[in-house]
């Protein structure tokens, strides 16, 4: 029922990958990284290579069962582990079961000078004693960059890092260097050192955008595997790095056939008996207190009943509000907040900036696996960024949730004056079913109406229906 | 600066694998120890290729190191030692004594 992933895909490539275990990497690159070959991590201070090698390491030990050696210029080994304790990991029971090495190489005593060729022997006998003491198939060289300031003389230098990754090849491990970004556009690195990794070159770049901290991930250079030449944007949360995979785009997705209920039993009947289809995506559009919201919270109720979990993401109103919302129209969504069936993730676009935001969203979906996922309402989404943005973000992560038979239920608000079909960010057209909604206002009484505007691959009602919203709920006239 | 004969030097000399280039450090080495410090003078030589251990406790990255310590202040030079002269210098040994 999931699409083919871009491993599945790539297979054709015949280059052995590492699994990262990272967070949309492997997605991205088809697998991993690739096996006993040098690949070459790049970007500014703060920007997260350390996390990235650090976590290439780690999870190649949880995930993989592969040894790892950690080889430091950078930091200590205090900071080193205090970091990635943080992210939940136990260092000490790693270095103590052999499954990790962590090595940090102080900056040497000054030479007093040079007499003569030399070539980094001192430094290759710490890193193949790193590897072998644990029988390393992974090692990270984090801040290999040092070695150009250690040293006066640049070109034995580059020489000696070719004669490095060469040596690397041979000892059959896969290996990540990080070094820091250049200046200006054409090098990558300070030194031009990504001419000597040549298999695979990414870098990570971090920018302020809307005075938000936004990160992103970009393949330079993948040799011998399809890649994504896209920037990635990433987020570094409490359980490392996560990146925003684009699979999304493509249309691969299988179509479920299955239903679930809408939590409406008229509603229900209106899409041929049975109500929505599975992994598709819903929305339900109209003007202020039409009842978008209402339709929403019978669907999440409806899953929760089921005893499948729904996430609800609200973009106006806090949790508890909704909640006493729909008390007021009889539908009681507290016991399943409670039991955890139901999760609320109540935060105004404004707080982070729309790309974070949509960011959030995807961790929080890929950590708490749903059945089903509310959006209420999405206009509020281009609040905070240029609409073609927050439309290519949405749409993705709308197919994203296609892709693993997520059903999604989005509300939009329509402004009283505008043409009812035309939605804020343009999203219908991706849509499967769209369902608007009409209040007027009719000698001192409020009539309301619901209409099936499309509903892709089954037959639904034509006509407009008219109903009610008291505190048995929403209830079609009949 | 003193007599130098009269000093006792102690040297250690880093290298990884017996290479040519390793081998030719270790002959100028003894070259000088024995034309300019006839007995005062011991030296070490380690191979981090036996010893990869010792890399990263005695902080070496470049090989060949050579390591004065003693007489102290304790310093060090990479390279092969090709150059007589610079050695001598590094050393603080007046040729012409």
């Amino acid at each position: 029922m999931a699409a083919k992933t871009n491993s599945e895909r790539h297979k054709e490539s015949g280059v052995a990958k590492a699994p990262t275990g990272i967070n949309g990497l492997d997605e991205i690159t088809g697998g991993g990284l690739p096996r006993n070959r040098a690949t070459l991590v790049c970007g500014g201070p703060g920007c997260g290579k350390t996390l990235l090698s650090m976590e290439f390491i780690i999870r190649g030990i949880t995930d993989s069962d592969e040894s790892g050696a950690f080889i430091s210029f950078d930091e200590s080994r205090q900071d080193l582990a205090e970091n990635v304790q943080s992210l939940g990991f136990d260092i000490e029971a790693m270095t103590e079961s052999k499954q990790l090495n962590i090595i940090t190489i102080p900056f040497p005593p000054q030479v007093a000078g040079e007499i003569g060729s030399y070539d980094l022997g001192g430094l290759i006998a710490t890193i193949a004693h790193g590897i072998d003491s644990v029988g390393a198939r992974r090692v990270v060289i984090d801040g290999i960059d040092a070695i150009f300031s250690f040293f006066g003389n640049e070109s034995t230098i580059r020489r000696e890092l070719k004669k490095l990754i060469d040596w690397l090849k041979e000892k059959k491990v896969s290996a990540l260097l990080t070094c820091e970004r250049g200046e200006g556009r054409m090098l990558v690195t300070r030194h031009g050192i990504e001419e000597y990794i040549s298999d695979c070159v990414i870098l990570l770049d971090q920018r302020i955008v809307d005075q938000v901290s936004v990160r992103r991930l970009k393949i330079m250079k993948y040799r011998g595997s399809l890649h994504g030449s896209n920037e990635y944007p990433f987020l570094v949360t409490k359980k490392g790095i996560s990146i925003f995979p684009v699979t999304s785009t493509m249309l691969d997705y299988t179509v479920s056939k299955e239903r679930v209920s809408t939590g409406i039993e008229d509603l229900d009947a209106m899409l041929s008996g049975k109500g929505y289809f599975k992994g598709s995506s819903i929305l339900v559009s109209g003007t202020a207190g039409s009842g978008k919201s209402s339709v929403a919270a019978h669907f999440a109720a409806s899953v929760c009943r089921d005893n499948k979990k729904c996430v609800y993401f609200a973009f106006e109103e806090p949790a508890a509000q909704i909640i006493r919302n729909m008390n007021s129209i009889g539908l009681d969504l507290s016991p399943y907040a409670d039991s955890g069936l139901l999760k609320f993730h109540a935060r105004r676009p404004t707080e982070y900036g729309a790309e974070m935001h949509l960011l959030t969203i995807l961790d929080t979906i890929n950590d708490f696996k749903p059945e089903a996922v509310i959006f209420d309402p999405i206009s509020n989404l281009t609040d905070v960024a240029i609409v073609a943005d927050v439309k290519a973000m949405f749409t993705r992560i709308l197919n994203h949730l296609k892709n693993h038979g997520i059903t999604s239920l989005s509300t939009n608000l329509i402004h009283g004056a505008g043409d009812p079909m035309a939605t804020e960010i343009g999203i219908s057209s991706v849509m499967d079913t769209w369902i608007l909604l009409k209040i007027t206002e009719w000698e001192e009484r409020k009539k309301r109406s619901i209409d099936i505007v499309k509903s892709r691959g089954m037959a639904h009602a034509d006509r407009v229906h008219g109903f009610t919203i008291s505190d048995k709920g929403i209830v079609f006239n009949v | 600066m003193g007599n130098t004969a009269k000093m006792m030097y102690d040297l250690r000399l880093y290298i990884f694998g017996r290479t040519d280039k390793a081998e030719s450090a270790v002959r100028s080495l003894e070259r000088i120890c024995s034309k300019y410090l006839e007995n005062s003078c011991t030296f070490e030589v380690i191979d981090l290729a036996e010893s990869p251990e010792r890399a990263q406790l005695d902080c070496i990255l470049a090989t060949p190191t050579l390591i004065r310590r003693q007489p102290t202040p304790e310093s060090r030079i990479i390279g092969d030692l090709s150059r007589t002269a610079d050695v001598l210098a590094f050393l603080d040994i007046d040729p012409k004594k």
